[in-house]
Parts: C-alpha cells; structure tokens; sequence
C-alpha cells in the first residue's frame, strides 16, 4: 500500500480522537499524535485496535510504544503487511 | 438543622417516561412503562416483562459526543448522563466544555452494578485471551463510580464526587447524603441521584430467587401491583434519576427555581436482626427511620399528605404499610394518601429511590397524587389499615404539601427522605 494510501486512512481513523482540530488540518507524517492532535494518550490503544482492523494486521507491543506520529505509524504498518 | 435545603433542578430516564414533562403526563395519567421483552423470552426468564426507558438514537447524540457513543455499552450510564445533565441545565448551571471547575459543586451519584453488558463483553474477550483488544473504555464503563465520572466529564464539579451504593436504597441515600454535606457547609450544590441498568444480566438474579411475577407475560401492564392481594412479586425495571440538591441561599442568591425542599429524613439498618435479613427488612429498623425522619424535619405525622412507599408488589406490602401505620400513628382515614411508582414502572433497584424522588418532588410542584393502577384487589391487611380512598387508583389533582419518601433494599438498609413545599 503507498504511504499516501495509509495516511489518508490513518486520517480517517485518527478523526474521532482529536482535540485539536487546527492541527488536523494540517495533517501529515510529522504529525504527532498526543502533541500535535492533543489526543487523549488512553485513546492510543483505541486507536492501535483501529488500526489493526482497517489493515488486518496485529500490531505488537513494542510497535505500539513507539507509535508516537503519522510517519512511525506508516512504517509500523508497512512492516506489518510486508510480514503478512 | 440551620441551613435550609431545596432542589433547583431535576432530571430522568423512567420506563415511562424521559424527560421530566413526559415523566409528569404519565404520572398523572397513569402511564405504565412495563412491557413484554423478547430478550427474556428467548432467554427462557420465567417473567419476561420488564420496565426499561425508551431512548432514540437521535436522543443520545444530544448528550455523547461521537467519540463517546464508539463502544457504548452501559445502560446505567445512558439513563445517569440524561437525567443528571436535564437536572443540572434545568438548575440553569453550565454543561459541557465551557463550564469551568466549580469548587462548591459536587455529585453523589449511585448504582448497584454499573456496565453490566460491557463486561459481558470484557470477560468474553479476556477468556478468548485477546485482552488487548478491551479498548481504552472498558474500565470506566465498569467502575461503579464510572457514572459520577462521566456526568462530571460534562458538569465539572470540583467539590466531593462519588458513586454511593445500598441496593434499592442507593437514590434515595444520594439524597440524604448530599443534603448532610450541605448542612455542615462542605458544599453548596451537588447532583443527587442514581441509576440502574437494563437487561438480562441485571434482572437474572431476581428471576432465578422466584421474586418476580411470571403469570403476566401476556398482560404486561398489569404486571405490577404494588399493595393488591394479588401481588405476585415485583416487576424489574431500569432508568435512573437526579436531583440538583442546594443550600437555600446558593439558590436564592441565584434566582433558581425551587421545587421543593428537603426538610429532614434518616438512614439506618436493622441489622439483619429480628426478622430483618439480606433481602428483608427489620420492621422496627423501619419504624425508627420513618420516626427519625419525621423528628428530623420537624413535621408533625398528620402534616404528611403522601406517603410514596418502597412498596415492590410482594407480600411485604402489607408490613410496610403496618410500619407507616405504627410509625405514624395514623390509621383509616387519617392514614396519609400513598402510592407505590413501581405499578408504572416496576422496581428500577438502584435507580429507584431516585426516580421516586422525582416523583414524590412533580407531587409536591405540581399539586396532585399518582394513582396506583393495579390496586383494585387492595390488600385486605392494607384495607384494614388505610381507607380504600387513600390508595387511590387514579391520580388525584389537589393541593400537595408533604410527601414522605421512603426506600428499602437487601441488606436490611432504609432510607426516609421527607419534602415540602418550599415557603
């Protein structure tokens, strides 16, 4: 899947959970998703089992740690599908 | 007692009625909220009838964000957040993202067992060991005090918030308790209220101790017969009730509206002694509330024009009405009106003493006395005790001054709340 592919999902994904709407506009792969989107960090595990459904991938803990922006996200998911 | 205490603002989700106008046209017209549930049939219930608020999806985006509805599986929770959020916007105080922290405003809001259905789901995930897949709302759908929590996500209370719980006594202990903290100048507003939720999960218990009636699944509405012979046991229900509960001078200097005031009441246990037990009550446990709630809003008995009793449709109607009977020290014709919510809307359990509240409260605002549907075969114990004409059987519409409230649940616990018309 192209990386603009995933961000558009992510996108669409990630929309229910943020707080600042400002900074979605301008949402990309250095977004980050607790400073920029304001996003609740307990919303973050809503956001991986969102994920996981939209891409039928699992996404392990360590990856979920280190799921901070747009840009971890997409490489997370790109690695995740490449194993599949 | 020095301070005065009243209520500025109300709210509810009854099988009858949501919203308080509706609530009010069906207490006077003798609306009853019980119905059959294919849920239960399926589930092979005995009684498979049930009273349970009827909320439209269009209702519930008027009180959760998007966010909130993904994954919303707590009932208790959908009845708490409309009632406590109608009762706080009624009491003219700020709701959602531009109230700000108020230090003298608090919530005392109970259940008995809050998310039944989302931990339904919980356990069944968590034994397909996919406990990661809970999500982040597991928990504070299930938290008892997951209830206050969420009202105060919208009223953001800063003073004392929490989730009392004593069975069928919880609403009305809510009451009491937020009155207590206003006395003694803790506080000067709190949300008072429960809530119950709906469904198998809740009712289950009750139907497998062979308490609810099981000869009306084909006539609902005559189900529940709250101080009739044929009382067969209690009909379960669901919803959940608030009360704004405020010092008289918070409330005066605000020019809110008043309802009512809350001139005393009492809460005890009888100790699970002397015939009181886990599921019934000690009569003299009873009596001693009922009198201590009178001395405590120092009320004279024959000042009370109605009484609203716990009165679940079981054979412990008769008793109940004994112990206002000796408590009061009034009998025949000079035993105060009484009626029982539960024949419109069976037993909401922990939402009951709230829900009743409101009722016992739309009496006193609005001058008149529910009639109890399901009361034409009056007890014959009861008919020794109070005239037939103070059961009334439809809503009577005359002056109201004093209504005592009365709750009672498993445990042997009780709760006594007595309100007036505010002069």
């Amino acid at each position: 899947m192209e990386t603009k592919e995933i961000i558009y999902c992510l996108k669409k994904i990630v929309k229910p959970y943020v707080q600042n709407d400002m900074a979605f506009q301008d949402f990309g792969k250095d977004t980050d998703f607790i400073k920029d989107l304001e996003i609740n960090s307990a919303n973050l595990v809503d956001i991986v089992l969102d994920v996981e459904d939209e891409f039928n991938i699992a996404i392990d803990n360590d990856s979920m740690d280190n799921m901070l922006t747009v840009e971890d996200a997409v490489k997370i998911i790109k690695n995740k599908q490449q194993e599949a | 007692m020095n301070k005065r205490i009243v209520i500025t603002g109300m709210g509810v989700a009854a099988p009858n009625g949501v919203g308080l106008a509706a609530f009010s046209e069906a207490l006077k017209n003798g609306k009853s909220g019980i119905k059959f549930i294919p849920e239960l049939e399926r589930l092979k219930f005995r009684c498979q009838i049930a009273g349970q608020p009827e909320i439209p999806e269009e209702m519930l985006k008027e009180y959760f964000t998007d966010l909130e509805l993904r994954g919303l599986n707590s009932s208790g929770i959908v009845y708490g957040i409309i009632s406590g959020v109608d009762a706080w916007r009624d009491a003219g105080l700020p709701v959602g993202p531009e109230a700000e922290t108020d230090w003298d405003s608090g919530i005392i809001f109970g259940t008995g067992i809050l998310g039944v259905d989302k931990f339904r789901e919980a356990i069944h995930l968590i034994d397909d060991k996919n406990t990661r897949r809970l999500g982040s709302t597991s928990v504070i759908q299930t938290m008892a005090s997951g209830i206050s929590a969420y009202l105060n996500s919208k009223l953001a209370c800063g003073n004392q918030v929490t989730t009392n719980s004593s069975a069928c006594t919880t609403g009305t202990e809510a009451i009491l308790m937020a009155a207590d903290r206003i006395r003694a100048g803790k506080a000067k507003r709190i949300l008072a209220g429960s809530c119950s939720d709906s469904g198998p999960y809740i009712w289950g218990g009750f139907d497998a101790m062979r308490i609810l009636p099981h000869k009306y699944n084909d006539d609902p509405e005559a189900g529940s017969r709250p101080m009739s012979e044929s009382a067969a046991g209690f009909v379960p229900g669901s919803g959940a009730g608030a009360l704004v509960v405020e010092d008289l001078d918070s409330a005066l200097a605000r020019g809110a509206k008043i309802y009512a005031e809350i001139l005393g009441g009492h809460i005890n246990s009888g100790g699970q002694r002397n015939g009181g037990s886990m599921t019934a009550p000690n009569s003299e446990g009873v009596k001693r509330c009922i009198e201590n709630a009178i001395f405590d809003a120092g009320v004279r008995p024959e000042e009370i024009d109605c009484i609203n009793g716990h009165l679940t449709a079981t054979a412990m109607d008769a008793t109940e009405v004994k112990n206002w009977s000796e408590a009061l020290e009034l009998k025949g014709k000079d035993f105060p009106y009484i009626n029982s919510l539960k024949s419109l809307t069976g037993h909401c359990l922990s939402a009951a003493g709230s829900v009743e509240s409101v009722a016992s409260v739309l009496q006193i605002s609005e001058d008149y006395i529910f009639g109890n549907i399901n009361s034409n075969d009056l007890h014959p114990e009861i008919k020794e005790l109070a005239s037939r004409e103070k059961v009334p059987q439809k809503s009577l519409f005359r002056e109201v001054n004093k209504v005592a409230k009365a709750s009672f649940g498993f445990g042997d616990v009780n709760a006594v709340v007595i309100f007036s018309k505010f002069r």
